[in-house]
């Protein structure tokens, strides 16, 4: 069995307005991820990068072109689908970390959780898996504070334990360091390699040149258009 | 989302925002109070009413001659067109299920007694049954008799304020007065009874029917057609007969005053046909207060709408967040409805209370009767209920459609 993509997409658009006066913010971009790859993307501004990631975290579809996410075909499917999805199969990771406000961590953490159409969970088992997520990140003694208690890099740690909650099969991060200093910047960026390290596909957006460190493969946008992949020969592992 | 999960953020969400949360709430607070304090007030001025009715004997059918169109001219020498003393006397001998039987006739006179002259006293030509249908005790004194009736004895019994007018504190029974003409001898002072239905009964005085006849009789023509009585009370021993006791008194005077059905010259109406024509005059009473109440509970769903819109923008950003781990519409407009819920259900409970304590307040500063009406603290708590939902809907539904994208950026 070889390696097999997680995502797949296919001449993928999103043009933003009508008539004359359109921005295709991605225009025809094809690429794939494999299961446990860390991929960089990178690219000027306005090269389509969080337009990309959006759709590729389910919270906004192509106006054409087709993605294939988990070998399900997602390019057609409604709202409340979507939802499921992005519940079940993917943790975001923003650059503005998007926490609620005056809710505790572990509340943040257990947040994804609460919307699990399955709801195959006890309150506790929640909370539990919630906590375990919270140590993960490093955050064990941080459970109950509230995110305005937490410095930068806190918060975003918190954000991380959230998306790896539901155990998605992919970890999407757009500018994830980009609110941070280069030091908290430096450890969220290892942080993401140590869960790569524990089998998770990771796609983050990032201006960072230190994620060379960590991506295998770097694919740099260019008005909406994949420019180059650079396979990165000194990935430590693999 | 788990309802119980729901519940809980709503809650959270109002508690963060506790002056707002009152501030949505007031228009919830004063229309549900306002709906139980004013139908609190009607209800207790229905039951005065109807108290008050029923405390002048229960259980009475009136009986009142019809006149034709001429007036009481009009009729024939035959007796039609009124009713006469021996009307009643037939009542009481052949309707079976009566317990009592009067009759009332009267006119307005001059009183005079002790140095004092009042005009325009209402005099009333009773029988002895008198004060037992009409639930009137004597305080003083005794009520006339059988003898005195039969005998035409020249006695009154008076009202509580005439006697009071007329003698002062002094003791009246003993005491003459003159009522027009003729003297007359005190034997008793009725206890008070208030105005009732604009009519005073304790500025009143009873006199024996049969001195009523010979004395006072309103008119020449009244005069000559003898023993003619303007109302007879008949007093049924069991409310459940009272159709039946109505039938035979018909029958009776029918054949009595040789008239058909369809064209009677006496009327019958019993103490449930007055109790609704007053009720009817405080049911539009009512139903403005309604309105009023009503609007106010529209004002206070307007308010939570606003209220609602003005958080869901505030918190743009909390149904991104919410929406990017996988929130679907349905969950967004639930946790808002519920929301709005929970404001007008509280608010609901906070009027509740004010309403209740309002009530009471009311009945004991303004002296009038208020009467709690359970149904309507239902209907209050209810159309609170329903107006959090119906105005909580379109804020909730406006969270829902939010994109994910859009709300993430929201600053
Ligand atoms: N909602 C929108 N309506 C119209 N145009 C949009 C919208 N969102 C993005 N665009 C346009 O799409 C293009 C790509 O935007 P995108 O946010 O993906 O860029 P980016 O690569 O993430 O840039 P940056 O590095 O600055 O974050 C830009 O030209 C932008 O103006
Ligand atoms: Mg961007």
């Amino acid at each position: 069995m070889s390696t097999q993509a997680i995502i797949e997409t296919v001449d993928l658009k999103k043009i933003y307005g009508m008539g004359d006066a359109t921005v295709a913010a991605l225009d025809g971009v094809s690429i794939q991820i494999q299961a446990g790859e860390f991929v960089s993307i990178i690219g000027p501004s306005g090269s389509g990068k969080s337009t990309l990631m959006h759709i590729l975290g389910c919270l906004s579809r192509p106006t054409s072109g087709q993605y294939i996410l988990d070998r399900q075909d997602i390019s057609n499917l409604d709202n409340k689908q979507l939802a499921a999805i992005r519940n079940k199969k993917i943790g975001f990771v923003f650059q503005a970390y998007n926490l609620l406000s005056r809710t505790t961590a572990i509340r943040n953490v257990m947040l994804p959780l609460m919307y699990d159409r399955m709801d195959s969970q006890t309150q506790a088992d929640k909370e539990k898996l919630a906590r375990e997520m919270l140590e993960k990140v490093g955050l064990g003694d941080r459970m109950n504070h509230m995110p305005q208690e937490l410095s930068g890099g806190q918060q975003q740690r918190v954000a991380i334990a959230r998306a790896l909650v539901n155990n998605p099969v992919m970890i999407i991060g757009d500018e994830p360091t980009g609110n941070l200093d280069s030091r908290s910047g430096a450890e969220i960026l290892k942080l993401f390699d140590e869960i790569h390290e524990q089998g998770a596909t990771i796609v983050i957006v990032t201006h960072d040149p230190q994620i060379a460190v960590y991506a295998k493969r770097t694919i740099a946008l260019h008005d909406g258009r994949v420019e180059s992949i650079t396979h990165n020969g000194h990935r430590r592992k693999q | 989302m788990k309802l119980s999960e729901v519940i809980k953020i709503s809650w959270e969400a109002i508690a963060k925002n506790k002056i707002r949360s009152l501030l949505t709430m007031l228009g919830i607070i004063i229309g549900v109070a306002a709906v139980i304090i004013m139908i609190s007030i009607s209800a207790g001025t229905e039951a005065t009413i109807n108290d008050q009715i029923t405390s002048l004997g229960t259980n009475l059918i009136f009986i009142t001659p019809n006149f034709g169109r001429g007036g009481r001219e009009s009729f024939t020498s035959n007796n039609r067109g009124g009713l006469v003393f021996n009307d009643a006397y037939a009542i009481a001998q052949q309707v079976p299920g009566v317990s009592g039987v009067t009759v009332e006739q009267g006119s307005t006179q001059t009183v005079k007694a002790n140095g004092v002259t009042l005009t325009g006293i209402s005099i009333l030509g009773t029988t002895t049954d008198f004060p037992t249908v009409r639930s009137l005790a004597v305080a003083n004194g005794t009520y006339f008799d059988q003898n005195a009736v039969n005998l035409k004895q020249k006695v009154v019994i008076l009202g509580s304020s005439l006697a009071e007018q007329l003698f002062g504190t002094a003791d009246p029974v003993g005491q003459y007065v003159y009522i027009g003409n003729t003297q007359l001898a005190v034997i008793g002072v009725m206890a008070p009874k208030g105005a009732v239905g604009g009519v005073d009964y304790d500025a009143r005085a009873y006199l024996p029917i049969t001195v009523v006849f010979q004395k006072f009789t309103p008119s020449e023509f009244a005069r000559f057609r003898g023993n003619e009585v303007r109302l007879i009370y008949v007093k049924v021993d069991d409310k459940a007969k009272l159709n039946d006791v109505i039938l035979q008194i018909q029958l009776l005077l029918y054949k009595r005053h040789n008239v058909t059905s369809s064209n009677p010259d006496f009327s019958i109406t019993t103490q449930d046909d007055i109790i609704t024509t007053q009720e009817s005059t405080t049911a539009a009473f009512r139903n403005l207060l309604a309105w009023v109440a009503g609007v106010s509970l529209i004002v206070g769903g307007i308010g939570i709408m606003n209220i609602m819109l003005v958080s869901v923008t505030e918190r743009t950003r909390e149904i991104g967040i919410r929406q990017s781990v996988g929130a679907t519409a349905e969950d967004i407009r639930i946790q808002f409805l519920m929301e709005a819920l929970l404001l007008s259900i509280f608010g609901g409970l906070i009027g509740l209370v004010v309403g209740l304590g309002g009530s009471v307040l009311f009945g004991s500063l303004s002296g009038m009767r208020t009467v709690i009406v359970p149904s309507s603290v239902l209907l209050a708590f209810g159309s609170a209920a329903v107006v959090g939902v119906f105005f909580g809907y379109y804020p909730a539904d406006r969270a829902a459609q939010l994109d994910p994208i859009e709300a993430l950026r929201y600053e």
